[in-house]
């Protein structure tokens, strides 16, 4: 896949459910549609919980990245 | 003073108090479901029958105690006028519990309207050996147990793998709870056996390579709580329809009011003439 850029970052690490997800969300909330968010979350609950919660909401999950116990993710706002 | 018949009263949803002449009315209510506009008025009638508050039970439903037996007829009357019913106790078909179902973002089947027609169906049936407790789950994460009950139902979801839209994001494989998906040299390997059909793969993937094809439904018996806790067996697995699940409640209880010795649960009756009897006799669809 080709190297996408992202308008916007968030550092989820260390973050719990469900406050991972209402801080992922209130970010997308300021951005505009169309532009990419990319996520920080940790291995475990948190990528078990969130990116279907993104997908739910409408948004789309461009790519998800494993990097050493956490993972990257990047979200078009929908 | 009128004569009561605290079994007959039993089988209509009236539960005797140790109080002299007091009952604890047992409403039917379906899957936990009641409507706001009967809230107020059920709280009317249990200001004017009992002491002005309910109990909910464990099978999501409510009871309103204090209720002296002379006021039977009205207090039913009144509760027919708001669209609900006394419940049932005793040796019969119990109210149905459910959970929310297809609202849930988990929910695999639609819980609710199961358990309505469920209840249609064999609500307060009699001539069994002991009482039959019907719950409904949506999914596998099984927070309406159907393993305690004595037929528990639940939700599931059979699936597709469309290999040219996976983008081998890893997402599956990382929420798949018994290890069905693994990624090896950048290809999808999906284990169908050991797939519970939780249906969380289909949830998250971002570019829907996994693809509902239909619900299903498992049919567990024999569960039971109380004194003696037992778990219920999966009887079924993957039923197409629920139709086919109304059905097997049917060919059960008569199998139940054939078999079972009085007072026996249906999780004894199951131990004693096994699972497999059971499967070939009772549920007949295998």
């Amino acid at each position: 896949m080709n190297e996408i850029n992202s308008d916007e970052r968030i550092d989820l690490c260390g973050v719990v459910c469900p406050n991972n997800f209402v801080k992922k969300k209130l970010k997308l909330e300021e951005m505009k549609q169309g532009q990419v968010l990319q996520v920080s979350l940790d291995d475990g609950e948190p990528i078990r919980n969130v990116p279907r919660a993104v997908k739910e909401e409408g948004h789309k999950i461009l790519k998800v990245e494993k990097v050493a116990g956490f993972y990257k993710i990047l979200i078009k706002k929908g | 003073m009128t004569e009561y018949n605290t079994r007959e009263l039993k089988a209509a949803g009236f539960m005797k108090q140790k109080e002299k002449d007091l009952f604890s009315v047992r409403l039917r209510v379906v899957g936990g479901y009641i409507e706001a506009e009967q809230l107020p008025k059920l709280a009317e009638i249990s200001r004017r029958f009992g002491k002005g508050y309910v109990h909910l039970t464990a099978r999501q439903g409510i009871e309103i105690p204090f209720v002296n037996f002379n006021e039977f007829e009205k207090i039913r009357e009144e509760l027919l006028k708001i669209g609900l019913d006394v419940g049932a106790c005793g040796p019969r078909d119990r109210t149905v519990t459910a959970c929310q179902g297809e609202i849930c973002s988990h929910g695999l089947i639609n819980a609710q309207e199961l358990g309505k027609k469920i209840d249609e169906k064999f609500f307060g049936q009699g001539g069994l050996p002991h009482k039959f407790k019907i719950g409904v789950t949506g999914c596998p994460n099984a927070c309406l147990k159907p393993v305690e009950n004595d037929l528990g139902i639940m939700g599931l979801a059979e699936k597709d793998f469309r290999e040219d839209r996976c983008n081998l994001c890893q997402l599956c494989v990382e929420v798949c709870p018994v290890g069905a998906i693994e990624i090896r040299e950048d290809k999808l390997h999906y284990d169908r056996s050991k797939c519970i059909g939780c249906g969380d793969c289909i949830f998250v993937c971002p570019e829907e390579a996994w693809e509902k094809r239909r619900s299903g439904y498992s049919v567990y018996v024999g569960g039971k709580m109380g004194k003696f806790p037992h778990l219920g067996h999966k009887a079924f697995d993957f039923i197409e329809s629920g139709e086919k699940v109304l059905e097997i409640i049917e060919k059960t209880l008569d199998f139940y009011k054939a078999k079972g010795k009085k007072g026996e649960r249906f999780a004894e009756t199951i131990d004693r003439i096994g699972l497999e009897n059971y499967r070939k006799e009772g549920g007949g669809l295998v």
